[in-house]
């Protein structure tokens, strides 16, 4: 897949995006600087594609730096635990302060993202059977001891039913106001390229890299503080987003290889394109009523990534 | 064998206390109102325990490993896929949902075919190593779930609203309607489980040495797929699905009672469901007075245990 390709369906799918909708807005419409619809498109429909694009960008690029970090095709913030250490945070955020404010969520989340994924890090360091199966599996299960204890402290305190809407990974509040800390990921996305080949030699191990000259503890900390950075933003904004930082980085490694400098913007493009389809699809399926994003997502994620598990077992390794 | 059989006295005896006390623990002024309820949910939990209990170990013999059990491997989720395609397609008005048995049977057809199908795919002559089987398991149930949920969202809202009536069970919301079904089903797969278990004694021999021995493997293993498919849709739908029980109580069966035969260990493991469902919803309650409910508890214990597990294996494969 050429590069031309995943731009041209970037846009064409972009301009579906900003004219698929309840209310029906067409290019002519907008002359009118005034009128409503003109509005509607700037509040509802101009953010609407800044914050998929963001997010899917985002949660691509989060996902590959990881899967170097760790050298492992099969690691990514849905297995690794980021994203439920993410929800942990800002439940206890809520937990803590009876009026919380978004920048008290903020912290919390990215201190227990952060942390979080240390841990995994840490116990990945400790595992030593490396299998490329193995690995996502213990962070799978790290993510579901994570979420038993959003669930519990949710259940106790009866804001279950709230932190559950809060994480269906959805689209349908962003306006404008309501999603322009995704923004914080284009300043993470620029980091991650141009530390992409340090992340590479980083993931050889510590050894390899220090022999090298590369001050391995602060690229890899560069590495998680990104991804947690981004994981947090995202969740905040539009929810909990599944698989797309294990699937999208995968199939760009299947065509592209796995030169980081050449594959992060196809990474980028990818991710864009994969999630703004899924939303497109989301928003037409019970028009003019539409689903949570996350759910298409997830559908379709989990059923790639399980395509890829049995059929790309000699490429994973 | 001497020393089992006090083992398994003593696995009673816990039993029986946290059973009475749950029954009995504090009852307040209306003993005429909290009694059937509380009896009714004992029995919930029996059943459950038992059922699970039951359908893991057989399936964990014809799997030839201690880590995978069918919950694990989205059979539950197939309970919840399955009701919901009733729902969408054919409509609450159904028979099929109208009528609880045909509904329960047509559930159980379904979830028999998905766990032939899983066992064809999936364990074609042992080609594939456990720790795919396992990830391949827990994708296929963020798989199946998402699937559900994503038809819940577009179905009608009057649909959703009966279809909930049928799928979201738990331990404080018991389909008391659902009990005697189930005590049915649940002695009815015992008396037809009961020739299969010698048979099973001897296939975790393994295959060649099972064949050898004159039983007839594959017919077996048929045998306890539909066994083990009909056990996990009898407790889903009485209670809603619980992932890590039947892990939790098979492997801890394993460790306490030293015997290959399975009468023995079905009877420990399901005791020991019994305590772990029935102890620790009264602890919950009465002791530590939280609103949880036990199966948040059991997945938190069972996913640290599962943990464990592998880091165990891992070691001794690696």
């Amino acid at each position: 897949m050429r590069l031309w390709m995943l731009i041209i369906a970037a846009i064409i799918l972009s301009v579906i995006s900003l004219f698929v909708g309840a209310i029906d807005i067409k290019p002519s419409d907008l002359l009118d600087w005034d009128s409503d619809k003109t509005q509607i498109f700037l509040i509802s429909r101009v953010p609407r594609l800044m914050a998929i694009i963001l997010a899917g960008a985002g949660m691509s690029i989060a996902g590959l730096i990881m899967q170097s970090l760790s050298r492992n095709k099969f690691v990514s913030p849905t297995t690794a635990g980021t994203l439920d250490a993410a929800k942990l945070g800002i439940i206890i955020s809520m937990l803590f302060f009876t009026n919380v404010t978004y920048l008290q969520q903020i912290v919390f989340s990215f201190a227990f993202a952060l942390v979080g994924t240390i841990i995994f890090m840490q116990l990945l360091d400790r595992i030593k059977f490396k299998d490329v199966i193995f690995i996502p599996l213990i962070g799978i299960m790290y993510g579901n001891i994570l979420s038993a204890i959003t669930t519990f402290l949710g259940y106790e305190s009866d804001i279950l039913q709230n932190v559950q809407s809060f994480f269906m990974g959805s689209f349908t509040l962003v306006v404008s106001g309501r999603y322009e800390l995704l923004y914080i990921a284009i300043p993470a996305v620029i980091l991650a390229y141009l530390y992409a080949n340090k992340f590479t030699v980083a993931g050889m191990g510590e050894d390899f890299a220090k022999n090298l000259g590369l001050s391995y503890k602060a690229v890899l900390n560069l590495g998680l503080v990104l991804v947690a950075i981004i994981s947090t933003t995202v969740v905040l904004t539009v929810g909990v987003i599944p698989f797309l930082g294990l699937i999208v980085p995968n199939i760009v490694s299947i065509y592209m290889g796995d030169n980081l400098r050449k594959t992060i913007p196809h990474t980028i493009l990818l991710g864009m394109v994969f999630l703004l389809a899924c939303d497109i699809f989301s928003r037409l399926v019970v028009y003019p009523y539409e689903i949570p994003v996350n759910l298409t997502v997830a559908v379709i994620g989990s059923a790639i990534f399980l395509v890829m598990l049995f059929r790309g077992k000699a490429y994973a390794k | 064998m001497r020393n089992n059989s006090t083992k398994l006295i003593m696995l009673i005896v816990i039993a029986v206390v946290f059973i009475l006390l749950f029954a009995f623990y504090n009852i307040q002024g209306g003993f005429s109102y909290a009694f059937p309820r509380r009896l009714v949910r004992i029995g919930a939990m029996i059943i459950t325990g038992i059922a699970i209990s039951y359908a893991t170990i057989m399936f964990q013999t014809i799997t030839h490993n201690r880590i995978l059990t069918p919950s694990i491997m989205g059979i539950d989720s197939m309970y919840e896929v399955v009701q919901t395609i009733i729902f969408f397609v054919l409509g609450s008005a159904s028979v099929f949902v109208v009528n609880r048995f045909l509904n329960f049977g047509m559930a159980i057809i379904a979830m028999v075919i998905f766990a032939l199908i899983l066992y064809r795919f999936l364990f074609r002559a042992d080609k594939h190593p456990i720790y795919l089987l396992l990830l391949a398991g827990m994708i296929i149930g963020v798989l199946l779930g998402s699937f559900v949920s994503f038809l819940q969202v577009i179905i009608d809202p009057v649909e959703y609203l009966s279809l909930q009536n049928v799928l979201f069970a738990s331990f404080t919301n018991v389909k008391s309607e659902l009990l005697y079904i189930s005590m049915a089903i649940l002695g009815a797969s015992f008396i037809y489980g009961a020739r299969i278990l010698k048979d099973l004694d001897v296939m975790s021999l393994g295959r060649e040495t099972a064949i050898n021995l004159g039983v007839n493997y594959d017919k077996i293993v048929l045998k306890v797929l539909v066994l083990s498919s009909i056990l996990i849709a009898t407790s889903t739908a009485l209670v809603g699905p619980i992932t890590f029980l039947g892990l939790i109580v098979s492997n801890l069966a394993y460790q306490y009672i030293v015997t290959y035969k399975h009468s023995v260990l079905i009877v420990a493991a399901s005791l020991i469901s019994i305590i772990a469902l029935v102890g620790g919803q009264f602890l919950v309650l009465h002791i530590f007075d939280l609103n949880t409910t036990i199966s948040v508890i059991i997945n938190f214990v069972g996913g640290i245990y599962f943990i464990y597990l592998l880091l165990k294996e891992s070691r001794a494969a690696g």
